[in-house]
Order: structure tokens, then C-alpha cells, then sequence
């Protein structure tokens, strides 16, 4: 790099804050390491739904013999031994969906409000009737489908993609800024010639450095280790990240334009990402909450931003198509941009 | 050009009800050592950086090197050096780092081997800010306020709870600068620093400037000794001003 460049306050004040993360181990690896970790623990808890047997629990025992060998024989189906005072524990647990008391008929002790327990009830009730010598009036031709992009692991990736970029935007910035303040190192470079928009703008840059790697390490990851299909392309994937980075960075910098001490800012931050967390969808669909606080949801950049994400990796789709999102997440960008610099405290 | 290099008539901030700065006037000659002397809350520290305009005051005019903050700021950043009492630099760059940082800043001024050399932090070019030593430290924020070859110096406090090795260092690299031409003005409240270092000193109490003249006259004045043997300082001038016994610690 020649000396003009390398002189330019701008490129100066951006490798400062670049070094400055690069020098703190855990900035580094909750950027980078984590999202690994997360998708490898996720993908153990959670490696294919169809594949998982029903857990049944029985009371250990003489009077339960019948039941167990008809259960045991039984496809899909996975029997525990429960003891009576343990059951409630192991249904809230979710180590059993499903208690079967052998009675005559049977009693089904299970949680209608657990999707699981429904369906292992369903599994159990079938299984039972079908020894009790029940006719069968047909058996269904089933085709299993093999299709890649539909497992959680696959849909989980763009979600940990996008909250990655909302929590490493918001935080790197927000952060670094607050932490200069505390140490008067900002009223310090305001006491020297340096233009307020550099130091600003060289927030922004730094944090984008880092982008490609949030985005390529889990996404690589997931294709190589779990076979997650990539269908969109490159570019579009790019666009949408970095105006994922860019809105979330604007919020970073106008919640740290007057915070002055590292416990509120980091109080603010889960004031507005825990929401997001819970309601745009990362780890469980969004569409599970009512309907009401629907548009609520869909106004939420973190929602706009992870919808996107899907919408491009998994199905492909153009920039065109996610467009709308994009729109919604760039607003969440500007306005708290114009507003960081009319606020911003310098002191 | 001037001759006054700092001039303030009749600064007044207020925080509230409490009164910072009340009507404070003060000249600063070029190629001058200026101090202002106070106990903690005279306002001294309200005083230099509304000349530093980092502050603005509530009422009073400000004019440094012949210039106002309001209409020729970035002109004048660029001809000052600043040392702040509580800056921390970033603790994760090097001193090196630190310095390339802030010379980006200036359009002008030294390069950064003649600054290590001046503040003779060479041999510690490439460690870390944080693991410098309270006396590097201070000389590396020096170096920082030289940075750009300033004609004026503003420091507040640079020799605060440095060792005596370190102060004396710090004091001849300001002798340094003063050689060269340049004018200073710093706040202390160590009386020995203003005796060696000052041409004139202002003692500030209360936001207001109780006493002004060189050391000599101050001592002449007010520090007249009590016992033959014992010689009159600065320290008796200033306790005799704001000696107020038990000061509201």
C-alpha cells in the first residue's frame, strides 16, 4: 500500500478499529467460532425429523409385558421404562411423548398441546389396534421424498446467518464506540483535526470487513458437513447481507450516540435484539405466534432480513423477488443513521 | 500576527446552579508558559477546554492564536496540541499505531520517528499502549499533542501522579518546546511543576482568578516567610489564597 493511502485518516482510523477487534480473542470468536458451534450442536439435537422415533414410556414390570413386545416390534417406535412418580418429569422433559398405562382398553397419558406427544399417541394407538387384530381397509402407497433444503438444519443456517449479522452489527459498533467514550479517547480526537463523518464511516468499513466471513464460514459449513443446497446465487446473497450489515450497524450507532457506560449499552442491546431473537424467527418459525402481532413481526428488520436470507439460499430466489424485504430492512438503516449523527455525543 | 496568543475576557459557565467559570479573563503572551494553579473543582479544567473549544461558554469571547472557534475551528485544531486529563488511549494498538493514527489527522507535522525520538519512546515502538508505564504513557499523549508541530500546547494536568523521574522528563521536553517558540498553557496543582515551568502563573478558586503575576511576584507578595530560615515557595502563596483548612473533601 503506498503512503498517500495508508496516511488518509480514514484508512487509518479503520485499521484501528480493525486491529483493535482482531487483538480480542472473544470478539473473534464470537464473531467467527460460535456460529460454527451452534449450527454442530444443532445439528446433533436435531439431525432429521422424520428420522426420530416416538419415545413411549411404559411402567416397568409384569403387567406391561404385552404391551412392550407389541410396541417394541412396532417401527418408529422407541420404549423407556417410566416408573409412575417419574412420569410427569419425563413427559416435561420430552424423554417420553407419550405414557401408555395397560389397562384394558389402554390409557394414554400424554400433552395435547406438544405436537410430538399427538402424533406419538396417534403412533401408539395404531400400533396397538393393529395387534388387537383390527383389518386394515387399505395400506397406502407411501413415497418418501428426499427433499434436500427442507430439514432444520437447513432452515436453520439463514436464521443463524442473519442473527449473526444483526448481533456482530450492532455489537462491534455500539460497543466500540461506547468504550472510547468512557475512556474520553472520542473528546480526544475531537480535540484534533479529524473529521467526525471518517470516524464514523470507519465504524461502518471495519465492520463490514468481517462480513464475508460471518457469512461464508456457517454457510460453507453447512454445505460441506450437512449437505445444506445453496440455490442463490453469489451476488445476491452478498446484497442482502451487506444491507442486513448496513441497517443493523445505523442501529448499533444510534444506540450508542449518548450511552455512556458499557452496562447500559449492553441493558439497550438485549432490550432490542432479545425480542428479535423470539419473534423473527431464528430458531422456530415466526408463524407459530398469532395472528395479531403478525405485522408487528413483519416489520421487524431482523424478520426482513433472516425471510430474505431464506428466501435467497434456499429456494434461490432473485433479487427481485426478495425486493420488498430489502426495502423495509435499508429503511431501519437510513433513518437511524440521519438521526445517529444529529445525536451524536462526542464528549 | 499577534502577540497575544490565548485571550479570554469575562468566561462564564454554569452546570445548573453550580457556577464552573464565573467571569474569568485571562492573556496569554506568545512564546509564553502559562499555568493556571486551583484546588479540584476551581474550575481550571472548564476553563481550558473552553478554550479548547470543546466546551462552549454560557457568556465571554475566546479568541486563540487570533482566531475564533465559531468561524476558523478546523484551522485551528490543526495548529494546536491538546493533552486531556483523562484521555485513555486505545490499550489494543501499539505505540507506533497510535501515533500513525493521530499524524493522519493533521496535514502537517512531524513524522513519527522524530516524535518517538522527541518523547524517546523508540524502543518501545511496537508494544502495546496498555503495557506501557504511567510516565510512557503521558509522554506517548504528548507525542500525540505534538503530532501535528503545534504553535500552542494545552495541557491539563500532565504530570499528575507520575513519579519524580517522570515529571522531570516531561518538564524537559516542554522546556524542549518552549525553546522552539512555542506557547503553553497548562493547569497544575503541583506548585513546584509551576515554579520551574511557568512564566506566569493564575491561581483559580471558586471560577475565578484570585491571583496572577510570575512565581516572584506571587511570592513576593503573598508567600512573605513567617521564620527567617525558611524560604517562601509557591506552596506558601498558595495556601495562604485557598487555604481553606478543611477543604470539602
Amino acid at each position: 500500500m503506498s503512503d498517500a493511502f495508508t496516511s488518509k485518516p480514514l484508512v487509518q482510523l479503520t485499521l484501528a478499529r480493525l486491529r483493535e477487534f482482531l487483538r480480542e480473542p472473544e470478539a473473534v470468536f464470537w464473531t467467527f467460532g460460535f456460529p460454527l458451534v451452534m449450527s454442530l450442536a444443532l445439528a446433533v439435537a436435531f439431525p432429521s425429523r422424520a428420522a426420530r422415533d416416538v419415545l413411549v414410556g411404559l411402567p416397568p414390570g409384569q403387567p406391561s409385558e404385552s404391551v412392550r413386545s407389541i410396541l417394541s416390534g412396532s417401527k418408529g417406535i422407541t420404549v423407556r421404562d417410566v416408573r409412575p412418580e417419574d412420569e410427569r418429569r419425563a413427559l416435561r422433559e420430552g424423554t417420553v411423548h407419550v405414557v401408555v398405562v395397560p389397562t384394558m382398553p389402554p390409557t394414554y397419558r400424554f400433552d395435547p398441546a406438544r405436537e410430538e406427544s399427538r402424533f406419538a399417541r396417534a403412533a401408539v394407538d395404531q400400533a396397538l389396534k393393529h395387534a388387537a387384530g383390527r383389518a386394515e381397509p387399505w395400506v397406502a402407497r407411501e413415497q418418501p421424498q428426499e427433499i434436500p433444503g427442507s430439514r432444520y438444519i437447513d432452515w436453520f443456517i439463514p436464521g443463524l446467518i442473519g442473527m449473526g449479522i444483526m448481533t456482530n452489527g450492532m455489537w462491534s459498533i455500539a460497543f466500540g464506540i461506547v468504550q472510547s467514550r468512557m475512556r474520553k479517547l472520542l473528546k480526544r480526537m475531537m480535540a484534533s483535526p479529524m473529521r467526525r463523518s471518517d470516524y464514523l464511516l470507519a465504524q461502518l468499513i471495519a465492520r463490514l470487513a468481517f462480513l464475508p466471513g460471518e457469512v461464508l464460514i456457517p454457510l460453507v459449513f453447512a454445505a460441506v458437513a450437512f449437505g445444506m443446497p445453496v440455490n442463490g446465487d453469489a451476488g445476491t446473497i452478498a446484497i442482502v447481507a451487506l444491507t442486513g450489515a448496513l441497517s443493523f450497524g445505523a442501529l448499533g450507532l444510534v444506540m450508542a450516540t449518548r450511552v455512556r457506560t458499557i452496562e447500559a449499552i449492553s441493558g439497550l442491546m438485549n432490550l432490542v435484539m432479545l425480542p428479535m431473537w423470539i419473534l423473527s424467527g431464528v430458531f422456530f418459525s415466526s408463524a407459530n405466534f398469532p395472528d395479531a402481532i403478525q405485522p408487528v413481526i413483519h416489520a421487524l428488520p431482523l424478520t426482513a432480513l433472516i425471510d430474505a436470507l431464506r428466501a435467497v439460499i434456499l429456494d434461490g430466489a432473485s433479487l427481485a423477488a426478495v425486493s420488498g424485504e430489502l426495502s423495509l430492512l435499508a429503511a431501519w438503516g437510513v433513518v437511524p443513521f440521519f438521526l445517529a449523527l444529529r445525536l451524536f455525543s462526542w464528549r | 500576527m499577534t502577540e497575544t496568543a490565548v485571550a479570554c475576557d469575562r468566561l462564564r459557565k454554569a452546570y445548573g446552579s453550580v457556577v464552573a467559570v464565573a467571569d474569568l479573563s485571562l492573556a496569554v503572551r506568545r512564546g509564553e508558559c502559562f499555568g493556571l494553579l486551583g484546588p479540584n473543582g476551581a474550575g481550571k479544567t472548564t476553563t481550558i477546554e473552553i478554550l479548547e473549544g470543546l466546551l462552549t461558554p454560557d457568556a465571554g469571547d475566546v479568541e486563540v492564536l487570533g482566531l475564533r472557534w465559531r468561524t476558523d475551528a478546523r484551522t485551528l485544531r490543526e495548529r494546536l496540541g491538546i493533552h486531556l486529563q483523562e484521555t485513555q488511549l486505545a490499550e489494543k494498538l501499539t505505540v507506533e499505531e497510535t501515533l500513525r493514527l493521530f499524524r493522519s489527522f493533521y496535514p502537517r507535522g512531524r513524522t513519527v520517528d522524530e516524535l518517538l525520538q522527541i518523547v524517546e519512546l523508540e524502543g518501545k515502538r511496537s508494544g502495546r499502549v496498555g503495557k506501557l508505564s504511567g510516565g510512557q504513557k503521558q509522554r506517548l499523549s504528548l507525542a500525540c499533542a505534538l503530532v501535528g508541530d503545534p504553535d500552542l500546547l494545552f495541557l491539563d494536568e500532565p504530570t499528575t501522579g507520575l513519579d519524580p523521574q517522570s515529571r522531570r522528563q516531561l518538564w524537559t521536553l516542554l522546556e524542549q518546546f518552549r525553546s522552539r517558540g512555542g506557547t503553553i498553557l497548562l493547569t497544575t496543582h503541583y506548585m513546584d511543576e509551576a515554579e520551574f515551568l511557568c512564566d506566569r502563573v493564575a491561581i483559580v478558586d471558586q471560577g475565578r482568578i484570585i491571583a496572577l503575576g510570575t512565581p516572584t511576584e506571587l511570592i513576593a507578595q503573598y508567600g512573605a516567610p513567617r521564620v527567617i530560615s525558611h524560604h517562601g515557595t509557591l506552596e506558601d502563596v498558595f495556601m495562604a489564597l485557598t487555604g481553606r483548612h478543611l477543604r470539602d473533601e
